[in-house]
């Protein structure tokens, strides 16, 4: 990248544990079971920062606690942290999420993306593009941003 | 027609597929599924084409064509002229394409070209001698529609501060009307004959107006009504004194219909007998009746019915077929169009 970087040396987390999920006694292979909190973040932990090589887990963009989920309702909500207030990558990240989870979750899914209240310095404007379907659309018709979140979630990186 | 003392019934018709993406909007082609006519509807959808659906002599509808290889990207919206004889195309490629309709077959015979960036919305005005288009450059744009499938761009409208989600024309009188995603809905009018056109009104926050994006709005048959739908998850109903054929006479909020839909609502139309249908996120149509029960606080709105559960995924477009049965047709990211018909609830149609 030729342009400077928006955050040069951002605060890297330890990855937190991969806690196993099929611990519970299998009563019944083909009972259906509910999409919970964990399951969710595990869909997203690993995607790539669009600019530097860590995972949004491991720069704190996104935790687990930052999932909720209503799998009666079919209703998921991921709130992220952008590093930066001025970050104008946020919008991208963003649409990573999304994408990841459209391709993710059931279609039945309704599924809110938002930064964190007080961690962007345009938080409605960010909020409002990304939960705009219209412009996701378009967004995702445009090849360098797809190339873009393509990259962000290439599976190579997990 | 009297709604008070009945129960009705959305029936579900037909569940049309064909489409490989998201179907974005419908129209009905005019004067069809009146008089013997069978009905005619155009679908565009997010893998570029647009599908041409006929109502055979059992009453069920199959595709007659797929308009491709034109658009090269989403097909956003689309609109027939009022003689039917043209179909509008508003696409993501930037461009407005005009198709002819000649017996089954349709031609594209014009490409409108100007738009920066995605077209979202076409419509015609009530002669058929002007087009509206509108779209992410903030820009609303209008066509003269010349001899010869010759299209002229008469005047470009700025005025709105974000991208522009919808333009519709008065059907009573050559006012345009347009609505954003800053919020807002415009009102434009000609100056004399002199091809100026200017914004007369803006119906914001501050008139009673939405709190979010305006995805979509409509006329009543009289055209002195309007509906508009929104992000805010509101409906809001607005009037002029438009029968007194004073274009500048301003429009007013009459009332505002909240918590029927808990999703964004992305279309509103009103039938000409005045039912207004609605389509929203939460994946649910409802209709709603002009309630005369309260007269002295002027005119207000009930729920006729909800469709809960629709289709499996948002409901992005509605529209009411203006002939003989009670037709509402629904397009959905789920890929399908719906056909639906009114009926009450002993199974009775309503004619």
């Amino acid at each position: 990248m030729v342009s400077e970087l928006i955050n040069a040396n951002p605060v890297v987390y330890e990855k937190k544990e991969r806690r196993d999920r099929g611990g519970r006694a299998v009563l019944d292979e083909y009972a259906a079971e509910p999409i919970d909190q964990l399951e969710i973040f595990d869909h997203i932990r690993d995607i790539k920062d669009p600019e530097h090589p860590y995972s949004l887990e491991e720069l704190k963009v996104i935790t687990e606690d930052a999932v909720d989920v209503d799998d009666q309702r079919s209703y998921a909500r991921v709130t992220f942290t952008p590093t930066v207030e001025h970050c104008s990558m946020a919008t991208v990240i963003g649409l990573c999420l999304r994408v990841k989870l459209m391709r993710s979750l059931p279609s039945r899914y309704k599924v809110d993306i938002r930064v964190a209240p007080g961690s962007h310095a345009t938080e409605a404007a960010v909020n409002k593009q990304l939960n705009d379907k219209e412009r996701v659309a378009a967004a995702l018709e445009n090849p360098n941003l797809v190339d873009m979140v393509d990259e962000c979630l290439a599976p190579s990186y997990a | 027609m009297n709604f008070e003392d009945e129960d009705f019934e959305l029936r579900e018709i037909q569940r049309l597929e064909g489409h490989t993406d998201k179907v974005w909007s419908v129209a009905w082609k005019p004067a069809t599924g009146i008089n013997g006519v069978p009905a005619v509807f155009a679908s565009c959808s997010g893998d570029k084409t647009v599908r041409i659906w006929e109502e055979n002599s059992t009453g069920s509808f199959q595709c007659q064509a797929v308009l491709e290889e034109t658009h090269t990207r989403t097909v956003r919206s689309c609109a027939w002229s009022p003689s039917g004889k043209f179909l509008a195309t508003a696409s993501f490629d930037a461009t407005t394409a005009i198709w002819e309709n000649v017996g089954v077959d349709f031609e594209c015979v014009s490409t409108l070209e100007g738009h920066d960036n995605e077209v979202k919305s076409v419509s015609w005005n009530n002669s058929g001698s002007l087009l509206a288009t509108c779209g992410r450059d903030k820009s609303v744009w209008i066509w003269e529609v010349l001899p010869g499938n010759e299209f002229d761009c008469v005047s470009v409208l700025q005025g709105h501060t974000q991208d522009v989600k919808m333009v519709q024309w008065n059907p009573s009188m050559d006012t345009l009307f347009s609505c954003s995603y800053d919020n807002t809905i415009k009102v434009w009018v000609e100056n004399g004959d002199s091809d100026d056109w200017h914004c007369i009104q803006t119906l914001g926050e501050s008139n009673s107006g939405h709190t979010s994006t305006v995805w979509s709005l409509s006329f009543d048959a009289s055209g002195d009504k309007m509906v508009s739908c929104s992000d805010d998850l509101t409906i809001k109903v607005w009037t002029s004194k438009m029968q007194e054929w004073d274009q500048n006479s301003p429009w007013k909020h009459v009332c505002t219909l909240s918590g029927y839909h808990d999703r964004t609502i992305f279309s509103v139309h009103w039938s000409r007998e005045g039912i207004i249908a609605s389509g929203a996120a939460d994946d649910a149509i409802c209709l709603f009746v002009e309630n005369n029960d309260n007269e002295v606080e002027g005119p207000s709105f009930k729920l006729l019915l909800k469709k809960e559960k629709a289709h499996e995924m948002d409901v992005n477009s509605v529209q009411w077929n203006s002939g003989d049965r009670r037709l509402l047709a629904s397009a959905s990211d789920d890929g399908t169009v719906k056909i639906w018909e009114l009926v009450r609830l002993s199974g009775q149609k309503l004619l």
